[in-house]
């Protein structure tokens, strides 16, 4: 099977599965609602809330690690679902900001904004949120042609600073039980080492390499 | 066959008490007679089982809001010792043992001592009250509890001049309560409160929940409730009661002293750091679509318990958060 055709068949599946955390919101708002379930628990609001917000770090995470994995695994190829994962990272983080604006905050904008202006956790989350919309707005392929490989590159830099501070936003949001904003920034961690080494191995190779052309 | 016909003003009357605990017209009176004198009840030599089967409904604390149903009480709770998630008390808490249960009273009293939990239920004559709970986290309940004045309690351990505060404990054992080997807390799980806070009548000792015994969940075999603060307050499964000299240190206070202060009274006008607390969620038992759309209620001073406003006279409240 050619690259091409698998990217036929796994891009649908990829897309799906994507979708799925979403799905089963929905399925068990239906299940609460009509059979009369707690999927949802007895506050769905804060359920909405962190679930979403949940995956959005998920996705943001998974985003990162497909250079890492097409680098180990040698499968180049996987960098195409790259920009379909960041855009679902930006799916789940417009629903979490919906989900508190509409449904926590029951759309009290004056709420909002001091919300963004007094309460540091949202202030870091809504800075992360706005870098994000900026990454997913320039991710078409015009847009890189429009700006440049270059100027896109240095841009899209910044989901590494949103993952740093999508991690804070969880870990200023808790005051006890930190295990979970722990296990997401530790991942994000070892990610963020693997680029700074494959970096410092390149800027190595290059070094060496001009200096080989200056002998010569 | 009484056939009765229900307007519908009276529907709350129903949900109000939807475990039946009918009261005859005499033992109302004989409650309401008692509500109005500050006088301690009348000693019951019955023990406290058989106290729940003629629970007195106390008339001044009904409401005409609905109570939560029992299963959104015991469903959604915060109860670390058994896990940091709201639902994971009711999956966690079967190893909590509530019987036998004892229970220290200690420090600046006549009598002090390490009692037998029944023992120390005998004297008291348990009543329903139903209370609003307000969590810290902007959510409420309404919740119809089953206990006593805590006053009363304090009066028969005479505590003394030097007793300007008292403290409470809950237990430590990671068998039962399992959670308690993560260091999520500084255990035990902490409390206090100001000695004229403790003898209000407002403040009571709880032993169950809807006429019947206290689940686990919500913090068997015994817990503070004190409605007009937030919920955290409300220590549960306590297992020691302290009459001190100082403040003492309380858990909340301890993991976020900028954040929950030492009186914690529920106050729309202070935020919380992180949140407002202006208004409130209110859960109702029922989730689903409904409740995820409910309009929030406006949260009032002192959880709308004015009573207890003459005990901060003086106080700045924002201060003294």
């Amino acid at each position: 099977m050619n690259t091409k055709t698998s990217r036929r068949i796994f891009k649908p599946l990829v897309f799906i599965a994507s979708l799925l955390p979403f799905a089963y919101l929905l399925y068990a708002l239906y299940s609460d609602t009509v059979l009369g379930t707690k999927l949802l628990t007895d506050d769905p609001v804060q359920k909405f809330d962190r679930e979403l917000g949940d995956w959005t770090l998920i996705f943001i995470i998974i985003t990162l690690s497909v250079r890492p994995l097409a680098d180990i695994l040698k499968k180049r190829e996987l960098i195409a679902y790259r920009r379909m994962l960041g855009l679902f990272a930006f799916f789940y983080g417009v629903l979490h900001v919906s989900s508190y604006v509409g449904l926590n905050l029951q759309l009290e904008l004056a709420e909002f904004v001091k919300d963004v202006v007094k309460r540091p956790f949202i202030t870091v989350g809504i800075v992360a949120f706005t870098a994000m919309a900026a990454l997913a707005a320039t991710s078409t392929k015009g847009m890189i042609k429009r700006m440049g490989g270059r100027a896109w590159t240095r841009l899209h830099w910044l989901i590494y600073p949103i993952a740093v501070l999508g991690v804070v936003h969880f870990y200023m949001m808790i005051r006890a039980d930190f295990s979970r904003p722990v296990i997401y920034g530790s991942i994000i961690f070892v990610l963020l080492a693997y680029r700074y080494v494959v970096k410092l191995r390149r800027d190595g190779k290059r070094k060496r390499r001009e200096a080989d052309a200056a002998a010569a | 066959m009484l056939i009765k016909f229900r307007k519908a003003s009276d529907a709350h009357e129903s949900e109000v008490t939807p475990k039946e605990l009918f009261l005859n017209r005499r033992s109302f009176m004989a409650v309401a007679a008692a509500a109005g004198g500050t006088a301690l009840l009348p000693a019951f030599p019955n023990d406290a089982r058989a106290a729940f089967t003629n629970l007195k409904k106390n008339p001044k604390f009904q409401t005409l809001e609905k109570p939560t149903t029992l299963d959104g009480i015991t469903s959604h709770n915060n109860f670390y010792e058994f896990g940091t998630g709201k639902t994971d008390p009711k999956k966690n808490a079967h190893t909590l043992k509530p019987r036998p249960w004892s229970v220290e009273i200690s420090g600046h009293a006549a009598k002090t001592g390490t009692f037998d939990l029944d023992d120390i239920l005998k004297p008291h004559q348990l009543e329903e009250r139903i209370y609003r709970l307000r969590c810290v986290e902007a959510w409420s309940m309404v919740i119809p509890w089953v206990g006593f004045p805590l006053g009363d309690l304090i009066k028969r351990f005479e505590p003394t001049s030097k007793a300007k505060y008292v403290a409470f404990e809950t237990l430590v054992d990671t068998e039962q309560m399992p959670k308690q080997k993560l260091p999520i807390l500084d255990w035990p799980y902490v409390e206090g409160l100001r000695m004229d806070e403790a003898m209000h009548p407002l403040a009571i000792l709880a032993v169950g929940i809807y006429g019947d015994d206290m689940p686990n969940q919500n913090g068997a075999p015994i817990r503070l409730v004190v409605p007009w603060k937030y919920g955290y307050k409300s220590i549960k499964s306590v297992v020691r009661i302290n009459f001190v000299e100082k403040q003492p240190p309380t858990t909340w206070n301890i993991q976020a002293p900028g954040e929950y202060g030492f009186y914690s009274n529920v106050n729309p006008n202070r935020d919380h750091p992180r949140w407002s607390q202006a208004r409130e969620r209110r859960i109702t038992g029922e989730g689903g679509f409904k409740a995820l759309i409910a309009p929030k209620i406006e949260t009032k001073m002192f959880n709308g318990y004015d009573d207890v406003a003459s005990l901060y006279t003086g106080m700045d409240l924002i201060r003294n958060h």
